[in-house]
């Protein structure tokens, strides 16, 4: 389970994180939804200690993220980047399995090759793209060379940012698809964050709307379309009148 | 009017020093995770690929011209006062312990840092540093390590060629074009240098490797976002890594020569 407890991050003058408060359950699906620039990402990456909050505490199982063996805390990590983030220099499958090459996960090079193929193949992508660079391949599937990449370990816990931004409705849905299939077959906790209501509907158990540096509303996805939160309201209908100001 | 102009000087110089503390960090920080494990011997061995052999044509190139320009600077000069004959001394020394190095960094600094910064801010503004950490890989091992090790393993290396292409460079000229007797050119470079004018070289070779490396790699990784900031990172890396050569190299001259 991953706890935040009056999670406060603040860049200069401009207060992203005022005081969030929010529980992930193990083995279910946190979807956590806001306007852009509403510290969505910021909140994503101080649980990885990517960032440093400026207070507050954030606990995965009771333990504080920041105290302990920090590899292997990763190690129980992955995750989907929005532009994908797959290193240039690599080939697909080393991007696939880059944690399997080295440090405390290494196994020999073929059989890390093979289980990147898999994976590959998981996310619907042939084994002769394996051999590809990331540059020769289209947006789509960069996403799903990342998404191989956040499952290739297999981890407990997987963390989407904004997993469909910038693909088609067609390769969106595909990869919502994907995504929900895969939390559910690794049993494993999953974060999302997005703006893409249609991705909620598919990838979530529980939403969390972030607005204002704090959790406005949180609930299971079934109860969000019958809640009278007026933040909720404005954000999942699209519209410009509302508690949430359209030019921020 | 000159209190605030002065306050302006100060906070100038400050940030700087601050500056210069914070690359001296991050080059130590470097340093000591040289020792300790994971090690990335591939990575290792395409960043000395890359500042090594890859270097080797522009390296080359430039020292060959200066050694020739430096024969004749110095024959037609030497002429003035009947010195003519001091040519292939002046150009064992000049390329030895002056021109072979800071062209070297130089150009290192042109091609390696440059590089360097422009790879490492792209990969920090579409978040593969950030990636690499949740793969439980620490970017300071995996990217900073190998470039400085290399760096400081290759431009002794390459220092050391540039200075015989560059003596060569002033030989050619020298015996083709004006005149010297190819074995007492010879027989004179090699008995005027000494240990200390090689030792020098190569010892500046490697300050000015390192301060190329780490360079590049600090503006990467600290790199603003977009293409304005990889931008900024490359050319801020090239700038200070130039003006840090030219003075580690007075420094050094100082040190080697000046007791």
């Amino acid at each position: 389970m991953i706890e935040l407890n009056n999670v406060h991050k603040a860049f200069g003058n401009n207060k992203v994180l005022q005081g969030v408060n929010l529980t992930i359950a193990s083995g279910t699906s946190m979807v956590i939804i806001g306007g852009s620039g509403t510290g969505k990402s910021v909140a994503l990456k101080c649980i990885l200690g990517l960032i440093q909050p400026d207070s507050g505490m954030i606990t995965l199982d009771g333990q504080d993220v920041t105290k302990g063996d920090r590899d292997a805390f990763l190690a129980r990590f992955g995750m989907l980047f929005q532009g994908g983030a797959l290193f240039d220099s690599l080939p697909v499958w080393q991007n696939v399995a880059f944690r399997l090459l080295r440090g405390s996960l290494a196994r020999p090079r073929d059989e890390a090759r093979e289980i990147a193929i898999e994976k590959l193949r998981r996310v619907g992508l042939k084994p002769e793209q394996a051999d590809k660079f990331p540059a020769e391949l289209s947006g789509g599937m960069q996403k799903r060379v990342g998404l191989a990449r956040a499952i290739c370990a297999e981890p407990e816990i997987i963390f989407f940012d904004e997993p469909t931004t910038g693909l088609d409705p067609i390769m969106a849905g595909v990869i919502n698809d994907l995504i929900r299939e895969i939390v559910v077959e690794m049993g494993a906790t999953a974060m999302t964050i997005t703006h893409d209501m249609t991705s909620v509907r598919a990838i979530a158990d529980n939403v969390a709307m972030l607005h204002d540096g704090v959790i406005q509303w949180t609930g299971p996805v079934a109860d969000m379309d019958a809640s009278d939160d007026p933040y909720l309201e404005q954000f999942i209908h699209g519209r410009a009148e509302g508690p949430i100001e359209s030019v921020r | 009017m000159i209190t605030s102009f002065l306050a302006v000087i100060g906070r100038n110089v400050l940030a700087a020093l601050a500056m210069l503390g914070r690359i001296s960090l991050f080059g130590m920080r470097s340093f000591s995770h040289m020792f300790r494990p994971p090690f990335y011997p591939r990575e290792l061995a395409s960043a000395l690929l890359q500042i090594g052999w890859l270097s080797l044509p522009v390296v080359g190139l430039t020292a060959v011209f200066t050694g020739g320009a430096l024969a004749l600077q110095i024959y037609s000069g030497g002429a003035r006062f009947n010195a003519e004959a001091v040519v292939p001394q002046i150009v064992a020394i000049g390329i030895v312990r002056e021109l072979g190095p800071v062209l070297v960094g130089l150009m290192i600094a042109a091609r390696v840092t440059s590089s360097i910064a422009a790879e490492i801010a792209t990969m920090k503004v579409t978040e593969q540093i950030d990636a690499l950490v949740t793969l439980s890989t620490n970017p300071m091992k995996y990217l900073v390590v190998p470039r400085v090790l290399a760096a400081l393993l290759t431009v002794p290396l390459l220092v050391s060629i540039g200075d015989i292409i560059g003596i060569a460079g002033g030989y050619t000229v020298a015996v083709e074009s004006l005149g010297f007797n190819a074995a007492t050119y010879l027989h004179n470079t090699i008995n005027f240098l000494e240990t200390r004018d090689i030792v020098s070289s190569l010892v500046k070779g490697a300050a000015f490797g390192v301060i190329a490396a780490v360079m590049g790699c600090y503006y990467g990784m600290h790199s603003g976002r977009g293409a304005q900031g990889v931008g900024g990172a490359t050319k801020g890396s090239v700038q200070a890594a130039a003006i840090l050569i030219l003075a580690a190299n007075f420094v050094l001259t100082g040190v080697f020569f000046s007791l």
